[in-house]
C-alpha cells in the first residue's frame, strides 16, 4: 500500500525533492527513453545529393539503418544537411525502391523476375554478340580500335571509383566510344 | 572545364566554400544557391554577415535573390553582354589590379599581325573557314621573335599586346549596350559595377559563384572565359575569397571529370587520342600533347603510367598498350551519338545513374531513340522512367509507341546507395571525401563496382578464349581486384590504390604525381588524384581531422591537397604577401621555401627571383612567378591562343533562339555551335512571333536532377508534388492565368502543361523598347513516382556548343497559355 502510493507522481515528486520541473517529474518509461541512434554504430558518410559535399553520419544496428544525419565535425557543413540531405534515410528505405532485378523480354508488357547472376551471363552474351558485329579494328590502315555500337551513359552520381572500372572496362577493355555523363564543362 | 581550363590551366572550382568568408564581394550568376547548394550558402550568409556584398545575378527573383545586397535582373542567355559590360568598365575607367595583371596574366604579349576581330568582321573572328564550318586559330596566336619567344610589351601600351586588344574588343559593351541586350537599365548595371569592382588591389577580393546557369548555352565556355577574364583582371584568382567557385550538382560530377566517364577524355584531363596519323603511335601522340615547359610537360609520364595501370607492365611491346586504346572519330558525345540511336546506328546501351527520358535535352526524342535499341541495361535505385519507358512513357500512354512492337530487350538491375557501399565522391571544390559502408544493400542491389567488375570478368573470360586480335588489349587489361563477402564485392580501397599508383617493382604506393616515370616503372590511373594514398593504409580521402581555415586534414583536394588552385597569386612577385589581410601563400627566406596557410600551388623549393636557364623543361623552366604552372607560359589567359574553338575571347552572340536580332554585331549566333537541326529536333526563328517568350529552366530545393533520388520520397514530394510555371503578373494579365490556372508552354519541339504560378519574382525586361517576358519551369518532373508533372525537357532542343558539347536548355524561346484540359497523369495541388 505504501509503495503504491508512493508511485502516486505528484506524491512521489514531493519525496523525491526537486520542484517537480526535473527528472523526479519524469515515468520510468520516460527515463529509460534513450534517442533512436543510442548505442548504434556510426558510419562516415557524404550527401549523396547535389555536389556541395556535407559530411553525415549513418547510425545502423544489427545490419539495419536507424538515422542519417549531418556531422557537425564537416568543416564544410558544419553538422547541416538541406531538405533532400535530410531526406537521404527515407532514399535508401522507402517501399518504392527496386530491390529485384527485372528484365522486359522483347515486345513484351511487363517485367519478368531474373536471377542476378543470370541477368549479367546474359548481359555479358549480348555485350559480346554486338560487339563482334560493329567492332572496327582500322580505318584506311590506321588503328580505330572502336567498338561504335555500344553506348554508355552516367557517372556523376557514382563513385570515383566505379567512374573509374567503367572507363577503363568499357573505353580500354572493349573500345567503346559512346561515352558520356551529366558533365560537360 | 576548358572555360576554366583554358584560361587558368585547370577544370576545376579555384577555391572553396569556406573561402567566401574571406571575400569582399560575391557575385552569384546563373545559379540559385540558396534554393540548389543550400549548405554551401551558408559560407555566402556567414561573409554577408562579416561584412561582404552579395549580388545576384538571375532572370528569376529567388531565395538567393532576397539575401543578396543587390539582384540585377538579366535576360537569359545575355551573360557575355554583362560581362563584357563588366570588362569594360574596369578597362575604360582603368581599375585593373595593374601590378598583378602585367606580372600575372598574359596581357603583355603582342598577337599576331594578321589577328582581326568581330570589329573588322561582322562579328567572326579571323581564321573562320565557312566550308567546315570551324576555326582555323592559326592568327590568334602570340608574335613570337626569332627564337620562339612571345614578344610582349610589360608597359601594356603596344595596340597590338593583349591588354589592349581587349580595351579595344571591349569597348562595344557599354552600359547602354548592356542594358539593349540584357535589359537591365543601366543605373542598375552601373551600381552593380561600382560595387562589385571597388578599390581593387591588394586588400580586396571577390568571388564568382555559377551554376548550369552560365554552362547550358551554345557559348557556354565563353561565358566562364569572360567570367574568368573579369576576375583575372580584379586580380581575384589564386586568393583569399577570390576565385571562381563552380556549383556542380552531383555528388561527383567533378569526379566523372576527372576520371571522365566521357567519350573524349582518359583520367586526369589527358585527351583520348583521335582517329588519325597523330596517334597512330603513342610517341606521335605524346609529340602532339606534350608541352616544352609546365606541368604537362610531364605528359608522357602521365600517359604511360595510366597505360601501366590499364594493360600493366607487361604491355610494353604494344606501346604499353596504346595499339588498344580506342580512337574517337566523330561526335560520340551524349547528344551526337543519341542521334545515332535514334537513326538505329547503335544496338545497345547501358545507363548508369542518370535518368535521360526525363532529364536530357528533347526528351521526347530520347525516349522514342531507346525504343530503336535491342537492348538497355538501367541502373538505378527505382524504375525510372529510363528503364521503363516502353510501358509507360507519354509516347506508349498518347497510343504513338506500342510495347508490342518495342523490340527493346531491357534489363533493370537495382543499384546500391551511397551509405550501403564504400568508396570516394568528389565535391564541387575538388575535394575526395570517402563515404564508410554502413549496412548490406538490400535484395538484388548492388554497387557499380560490383556490376562493373563481374560484368569485365565474365567478358575477359570470353576474350581469354577468342584470339581474335581485337581481343588482345581486354585480355590485357588488369582486373585483379580482392573481394569480400557473399556477392563477392570488389575492395573499392584497392581501386583507389590503382588510381593513386605505384612502383610497378614492389607496388610501394607513390607519394604523388612528381613520383611518375615514363618507362612502365610507375602505374598511376589518375595522375592528379596520385597522392591521395599515398602509403599503404593512409587512404587520405578518409582523413576526419580538419584543421586551419580550409579544412586540411579532412578529405583530400587535388591536386596534392591545394585548397585554393593558384595560390602563389596570393604573394607578391617578390614572395612578399599582397597584403596581411589577404595573405595565403609566401616565400620564407629562411628556411628558402614557400609556406603558408594552403599547400602551396608551385614548386616548393623555387624562389621568386627564379629564371629559368636555357634548356630547362618542366617546372623548371617557369620563373618564380609564373603561378599559373600548367600553363607552358605560366600566366593566366586573359587571351586564349590555343585551346577553344570559337575564339580566344568571349563575344556576345545571342542564343540559337532569341527574341531579337543580335545589338553587338551582325553575326546572330555563334557560329562554331551547332543546332543539330532535323525533323525531330525543330527549332524556331528568330525573333518569332509564334513563341515571343524567352523560357529557362531551373531546380527546387526539394527535388534532385532527373527526379530519380526525389520524386518517389514522400517529404520531398510533399514538399513539391507537382510541376508548375512561374510568371509574372503581367503575363497572367495577357494570357488570363491565374495561380492554380493549368498553363500550357509550347515551343518548336513539343507542349507541356503545368500549374501556372503568378508571382512578382518574374518580372517583364524591356529590350530595345519592347517588353520581352521570362517563363521559368523546374525540370524535375516526369510521369511517374509521388511528384508528378509533365517532362520539361521536352520543350528543350538538342545542340552542340562547339566546346564541350552542352546543350542550350537555359535560354530558348517558348508561348504561355490557358490549358482548358487537366493533362492526364498530374495531380491537383494537394
Amino acid at each position: 500500500m505504501r509503495s503504491l502510493v508512493r508511485r502516486w507522481p505528484a506524491i512521489r515528486q514531493f519525496l523525491d525533492g526537486g520542484d517537480g520541473t526535473g527528472r523526479e517529474a519524469m515515468s520510468a518509461r520516460t527515463r529509460a527513453l534513450a534517442p533512436k541512434t543510442s548505442g548504434a554504430s556510426v558510419s562516415r558518410s557524404v550527401c549523396p545529393y547535389c555536389a556541395v559535399g556535407c559530411g553525415q553520419l549513418v547510425y545502423h544496428r544489427g545490419g539495419r539503418l536507424v538515422a542519417i544525419e549531418g556531422d557537425p565535425a564537416s568543416p564544410i557543413s558544419e553538422g547541416r544537411l538541406c531538405p533532400k540531405g535530410a531526406a537521404s534515410f527515407e532514399l535508401l528505405t522507402h517501399g518504392a525502391r527496386a530491390t529485384r532485378v527485372r528484365y522486359r523480354a522483347p515486345f513484351a508488357r511487363e517485367w519478368q523476375d531474373l536471377d542476378a547472376e543470370t541477368a549479367l551471363d546474359m548481359i555479358a552474351e549480348r555485350v559480346w554478340r554486338t560487339r563482334a558485329r560493329g567492332f572496327l579494328a582500322a580505318r584506311d590502315g590506321l588503328p580505330l580500335m572502336q567498338c561504335p555500337n555500344i553506348a554508355h551513359l552516367g557517372g556523376a552520381t557514382l563513385d570515383n571509383e566505379e567512374n573509374y572500372l567503367i572507363k577503363k572496362l568499357f573505353a580500354g577493355g572493349l573500345g567503346m566510344v559512346a561515352i558520356s555523363n551529366q558533365a560537360r564543362i | 572545364m576548358p572555360g576554366l581550363g583554358t584560361t587558368f590551366g585547370r577544370g576545376g572550382a579555384t577555391t572553396a566554400q569556406q573561402d567566401l568568408v574571406n571575400a569582399d564581394a560575391i557575385l552569384i550568376i546563373g545559379s540559385s544557391m540558396a534554393e540548389a547548394h543550400p549548405v554551401g550558402f551558408r559560407w555566402v550568409v556567414k561573409a554577408r554577415e562579416a561584412g561582404a556584398l552579395v549580388i545576384h545575378v538571375d532572370p528569376r527573383f529567388s531565395r538567393t535573390s532576397a539575401l543578396a545586397d543587390l539582384w540585377a535582373p538579366i535576360r537569359a542567355g545575355s551573360d557575355i553582354a554583362f560581362f563584357g559590360g563588366l570588362i569594360h568598365y574596369v578597362l575604360s575607367h582603368d581599375l585593373a589590379f595593374r601590378e598583378y595583371v602585367v606580372a600575372y596574366t598574359n596581357a603583355s604579349m603582342l598577337v599576331r599581325e594578321d589577328f582581326k576581330g568581330p570589329d573588322d568582321l561582322d562579328g567572326l573572328f579571323s581564321g573562320w573557314h565557312a566550308a567546315s564550318q570551324a576555326y582555323d586559330p592559326a592568327s590568334w596566336q602570340y608574335d613570337r621573335d626569332d627564337e620562339g619567344r612571345p614578344r610582349r610589351d610589360p608597359t601594356l601600351k603596344h595596340p597590338r599586346c593583349i591588354y589592349q586588344q581587349l580595351v579595344r574588343h571591349f569597348a562595344r559593351y557599354t552600359p547602354e549596350m548592356v542594358e539593349r541586350v540584357c535589359g537591365l537599365p543601366r543605373e542598375t548595371f552601373l551600381n552593380v559595377a561600382r560595387r562589385y569592382v571597388e578599390r581593387p588591389g591588394p586588400d580586396r577580393t571577390g568571388t564568382i559563384c555559377y551554376a548550369v546557369g552560365l554552362t547550358q548555352h551554345s557559348t557556354g565556355a565563353q561565358i566562364i572565359r569572360s567570367a574568368a577574364i573579369l576576375q583575372l583582371l580584379l586580380g581575384n584568382v589564386g586568393r583569399p575569397g577570390g576565385g571562381i567557385l563552380a556549383l556542380r550538382g552531383h555528388a561527383s560530377i567533378q569526379g566523372s571529370t576527372d576520371i571522365p566517364t566521357l567519350y573524349d577524355l582518359l583520367p586526369g584531363y589527358l585527351p583520348m587520342p583521335a582517329f588519325g596519323p597523330e596517334s597512330a603511335t603513342l610517341a606521335r601522340y605524346i609529340v602532339k600533347h606534350r608541352q616544352p615547359a609546365g606541368m604537362w610537360a610531364g605528359f608522357d609520364r602521365y600517359i604511360v603510367s595510366l597505360l601501366a595501370a590499364w594493360y600493366g607492365p607487361g604491355s610494353r611491346e604494344h606501346d604499353f598498350g596504346f595499339e588498344w586504346l580506342p580512337r574517337i572519330s566523330g561526335d560520340h558525345s551524349h547528344q551526337g551519338y543519341w542521334l545515332d540511336m535514334a537513326d538505329g546506328r547503335i544496338d545497345g546501351l547501358f545507363v548508369m545513374g542518370q535518368n535521360p527520358a526525363v532529364g536530357a535535352p528533347n526528351a521526347a526524342l530520347e525516349r522514342r531513340a531507346l525504343a530503336r535499341l535491342e537492348w538497355l541495361v538501367v541502373r538505378d535505385m527505382v524504375e525510372v522512367e529510363t528503364a521503363t519507358f516502353w510501358k509507360d512513357s507519354p509516347e506508349v500512354r498518347s497510343g504513338e509507341l506500342v510495347p508490342d512492337r518495342i523490340g527493346t530487350e531491357v534489363f533493370f538491375v537495382p543499384a546500391a546507395g551511397h551509405a550501403e557501399k564504400e568508396g570516394t565522391f568528389t565535391n564541387t571544390q575538388r575535394l575526395l571525401q570517402w563515404h564508410e559502408k554502413a549496412v548490406d544493400p538490400p535484395g538484388d542491389c548492388r554497387s557499380d563496382l560490383w556490376f562493373v567488375f563481374h560484368l569485365g570478368r565474365r567478358l575477359k573470360a570470353r576474350a581469354a578464349a577468342d584470339d581474335r586480335p581485337w581481343n588482345a588489349g581486354l585480355r590485357a587489361l588488369t582486373w585483379h581486384y580482392p573481394t569480400r563477402g557473399p556477392h563477392d564485392e570488389p575492395e573499392s580501397e584497392a581501386v583507389l590504390l590503382e588510381i593513386n599508383g605505384w612502383r610497378t617493382s614492389d607496388r610501394e604506393p607513390l607519394g604523388g604525381s612528381g613520383e611518375l616515370a615514363a618507362d612502365g616503372s610507375t602505374s598511376c590511373g589518375c595522375w592528379i588524384y596520385s597522392g591521395v594514398y599515398p602509403r599503404a593504409g593512409d587512404n587520405r580521402a578518409r582523413d576526419r581531422r580538419p584543421q586551419g581555415p580550409y579544412g586540411h586534414g579532412w578529405g583530400y583536394a587535388w591536386p596534392a591537397d591545394r585548397r585554393i588552385l593558384y595560390n602563389r597569386a596570393s604573394a607578391r612577385p617578390d614572395g612578399r604577401p599582397w597584403s596581411e589581410r589577404k595573405k595565403l601563400v609566401w616565400w620564407d627566406e629562411r628556411q628558402a621555401e614557400w609556406t603558408g596557410l594552403d599547400t602551396p600551388d608551385f614548386p616548393r623549393d623555387t624562389p621568386p627571383a627564379y629564371q629559368p636557364p636555357p634548356g630547362a623543361s618542366g617546372l623548371a623552366a617557369l620563373p618564380g612567378d609564373a603561378p599559373f604552372i600548367m600553363h607552358a607560359d605560366g600566366l593566366g589567359w586573359l587571351w586564349a591562343p590555343a585551346g577553344l574553338k570559337d575564339g580566344p575571347l568571349p563575344a556576345h552572340y545571342e542564343p540559337l533562339e532569341s527574341p531579337l536580332r543580335n545589338p553587338v554585331y551582325p553575326q546572330q549566333t555563334n557560329p562554331a555551335a551547332d543546332r543539330r537541326e532535323r525533323p525531330d529536333n525543330p527549332w524556331a526563328s528568330s525573333p518569332d512571333p509564334d513563341f515571343p517568350h524567352v523560357l529557362t529552366t531551373y531546380r527546387l530545393t526539394e527535388h534532385h536532377t532527373a527526379g530519380g533520388m526525389s520524386r518517389t520520397l514522400s517529404r520531398l514530394a510533399e514538399l513539391q508534388p507537382a510541376l508548375f510555371c512561374e510568371i509574372s503578373p503581367e503575363l497572367a494579365e495577357r494570357t488570363g492565368l491565374r495561380t492554380g490556372d493549368r498553363a500550357r508552354v509550347v515551343t518548336a519541339r513539343g507542349r507541356i502543361e503545368a500549374f501556372a504560378l503568378v508571382t512578382k519574382r518574374m518580372r517583364p525586361l524591356v529590350i530595345e523598347g519592347r517588353e520581352v517576358h521570362q517563363v521559368a519551369l523546374p525540370w524535375h518532373f516526369g510521369p511517374t513516382g509521388l511528384a508528378t508533372g509533365d517532362v520539361v525537357n521536352d520543350l528543350v532542343a538538342m545542340s552542340e556548343e562547339p566546346n564541350v558539347k552542352i546543350m542550350e536548355s537555359k535560354a530558348l524561346m517558348c508561348r504561355v497559355e490557358r490549358s482548358s484540359v487537366l493533362s492526364p497523369g498530374s495531380p491537383g495541388p494537394r
